[in-house]
């Protein structure tokens, strides 16, 4: 058997075509560009919990490739992060923390708190010193009340009342600079918040499309996606439907498949969390 | 924000640079049918990721029949469209009479390539009605390479415009289609609904879009809204 | 250069009413010279699943039988065929693996669910970013034309005729506005009862 057909489950990144790659750079060929969420991304502390919000236009270089990806990533039941940077990063950068943070959960068998969640971002970021390149809002309420961080792509963290990351984050800043008190009331808080992610989808190039909001309190979490359609596509007014036989065919096999549907039976057993 | 930190090794010596040149993006389209042609443009002017103005249409009326459009630096675009202003008064002092398309693409080609070494960094397509009465349409490379065409799209969404106007006008790929000359009302349709698209994926593309119709009465102008994200 | 169109590939998926279509171009080149014709870019990994991998050419490979390789021990494992929403986590996880020195692929997925047959499409970047899609993803050295064709011809429940006209389409004019992708084309449209794949007569200069 080939030798490449084994694979060792290490766990961790791999490196084995880092050398490859280097040399294919040396050689002339530039590595490509990968997805950024040259976003806009906000949260903000209100009267009785937090409130995050971000647009959801993923780029890459100047072309729009997502019209409509998530930037608000779950944690836990209690705690959502906002993620800005290479979405790669921060889409799997969450995935590992929301993994973890479910294990000590189960372990502690307590709701987790958001100093936690912070804790083990900050770490994991700071471990691989900027290169994991995601720029995150987190935000939750625990036992200990509602908490906002926004957490750097070097591992560093800030604790504040409101705040605005990614691309569009001055434009933001500038709607909570002027308008942010502190005791904000709900109504008035989702109201700054989409407004200052408008200000981001408008004033920004980097974000556009809709806004995504997730109001988080002590006992309930409003995930709401789409909260706002800032922008809406023009109507074409034209048909562009061919007559079948425009393209023209070379080859054609029809292969019948059967559609079948495994029955699947999964036995609910209680986990063992002693 | 650069996130990057100064690295820098005292002794060695470094390089700075600066480039004479900045992108402000912009998309242009131009279409000629029988007896008109159309040029169109949107009207954002952006830098990196700032939007500088939504109200700067990239078309430029040069005469009665002509119109110009251009995307690149905008800097460029300004002294460019100012000399050619000039050179198009010359023109009309000397021989008394407006320059034609034609003549004005001609002209064109070597003010562009009298700065062969330190170009003009625009994108120019040209589109009016020629000596016959039939509609044309010139595109350019920055350095005054040109040529005559039925269409063509330039700027920071011409890649994303072209294939489709090449599937839609030039019938491409399409077997067993009834080729029918482009009416006036079907390019203004397809101008409008291919710049939808263009402003859906391309950054830079959006705000406005400024439609310029040319027919020998002269040059009429629409706009139309576009996304502004 | 960049890595990724070193060969040249043009790889797009749409959804359709209860079908979906994923077509690539046929092109393999070591940059601008053309090599091969006939390149296999577009990979079966279920009845009702395929995924096409556009970038470089050894890559493409490599990944596609890494791929087989966790497909067949999931199945061994589950004993039951894999889900495009979950072909699209493996995929993730495999990319995502390689963050710091990855494989120049950015595969795009396209399947109907073995449980409800709801159309499924999705798109990944070189790193594993997933990006699923309610209308069309596109992949490859031309996507900027791409986008410009699909966002222009694509609209909701298309049957699965309409659906191929219209990705055929989209992928042959775009290939012609690139230099390293086209020479011929190949579709595949996936519906509940059957598979259809169809090679088409595009330009191959």
């Amino acid at each position: 058997m080939a030798a490449t057909c084994v694979e060792f489950a290490t766990g961790g990144f791999s490196f084995e075509n880092c050398r490859r790659n280097a040399i294919l750079e040396e050689k002339g060929l530039k590595p490509p560009k990968v997805y950024k969420t040259g976003t806009t991304i906000v949260g903000i502390v209100f009267s009785d919990g937090i409130i995050l919000g971000a647009d959801t236009r993923a780029t890459e270089d100047t072309i729009v490739a997502d019209k409509n990806c998530s930037k608000i990533h779950y944690l836990a039941p209690n705690i959502y992060c906002c993620g800005a940077g290479t979405a790669a990063d921060t889409e799997k950068t969450t995935q590992i923390i929301s993994s973890q943070l479910e294990l000590h959960r189960l372990n502690t068998d307590r709701t987790v708190r958001v100093c936690t969640a912070n804790r083990l971002l900050k770490q994991m970021l700071f471990r691989y010193q900027g290169h994991i390149g995601a720029a995150l809002v987190l935000g939750g309420v625990d036992s200990t009340g509602p908490h906002l961080y926004s957490i750097w792509p070097h591992g560093s963290t800030d604790v504040l009342p409101y705040v605005t990351m990614g691309s569009g984050s001055l434009a933001a800043m500038s709607v909570f600079e002027s308008r942010y008190t502190p005791g904000i009331s709900r109504e008035d808080g989702m109201k700054l918040v989409r407004d200052a992610i408008a200000a981001g989808i408008f004033n920004d190039l980097g974000s556009g499309s809709n806004i995504d909001l997730c109001v988080i309190t002590k006992d309930k979490v409003d995930y709401l996606r789409p909260y706002d359609e800032a922008n809406k596509k023009g109507v074409r007014q034209g048909k562009y439907a061919y007559k079948k036989g425009t393209s023209c065919v070379l080859t054609e096999t029809v292969r019948k498949v059967e559609f079948v549907v495994e029955s699947t039976q999964v036995k609910v057993e209680a986990m063992d969390t002693v | 924000m650069s996130l990057q930190m100064e690295q820098h090794e005292y002794g060695t010596p470094m390089q700075r640079y600066w480039s004479p040149y900045a992108m402000n993006g912009g998309t242009g389209l131009a279409v000629s049918g029988a007896d008109f042609a159309i040029v169109a443009s949107d009207s954002r002017l952006s830098e990196g990721f700032s939007i500088h103005s939504r109200d700067a249409p990239k078309t430029y009326q040069l005469t009665d029949t002509t119109v110009l459009s251009c995307a690149g630096f905008h800097g460029d675009i300004l002294a460019l469209t100012k000399y050619l202003e000039a050179r198009l008064q010359m023109y009309e002092h000397e021989h008394n009479k407006k320059m034609s398309t034609s003549a004005i693409a001609a002209m064109l080609s070597t003010i562009l390539y009298y700065k062969r070494f330190f170009p003009y960094y625009v994108y120019n397509i040209i589109g009016g009605i020629d000596d016959e009465g039939k509609g044309c349409i010139y595109s350019f490379d920055p350095v005054g390479s040109y040529e005559r065409e039925t269409y063509r799209a330039g700027g920071s969404a011409g890649s994303i415009l072209q294939p489709l106007l090449d599937n839609q006008i030039g019938f491409k790929n399409q077997q067993g289609v009834v080729k029918t000359p482009l009416t006036l009302q079907k390019a203004v349709q397809l101008v409008k609904d291919v710049f939808i698209s263009a402003a859906e994926r391309d950054i830079y593309t959006g705000d406005s879009l400024v439609i310029r119709i040319i027919t020998k009465d002269g040059v009429k102008t629409e706009t139309f809204p576009l996304r502004r994200d | 250069m960049s890595i990724m169109a070193y060969n040249g590939a043009a790889i797009v998926a749409m959804k359709g009413k209860e079908c979906v279509a994923i077509a690539s171009d046929r092109r393999f080149g070591i940059q601008a010279q053309t090599v091969g014709m006939d390149f296999q870019k577009i990979f079966e990994m279920g009845p009702h699943l395929y995924i096409g991998l556009p970038g470089l050419a050894t890559d493409v490979q490599t990944v596609a039988q890494r791929l087989k390789f966790r497909l067949n021990l999931y199945e061994l494992k589950e004993n039951r065929q894999i889900r495009p929403k979950t072909l699209m986590s493996v995929v993730a996880n495999l990319l995502y693996e390689r963050r710091f020195g990855p494989y120049f692929v950015e595969p795009v997925i396209a399947g109907l669910d073995n449980k409800t047959a709801e159309p499924y499409i999705a798109a990944l970047d070189l790193i594993g970013c997933p990006m699923a899609t309610d209308d069309f993803v596109v992949s490859g050295t031309c996507t900027e034309q791409l986008y410009g064709m699909c966002e222009s011809l694509w609209q909701p429940d298309m049957d699965a005729d309409a659906l191929f006209e219209c990705i055929s389409q989209s992928l042959m004019n775009a290939v012609d506005r690139d230099a390293v992708s086209g020479w011929g084309a190949v579709v595949t449209l996936i519906e509940k009862d059957k598979v259809t794949t169809r090679t088409l007569k595009a330009r191959m200069d």
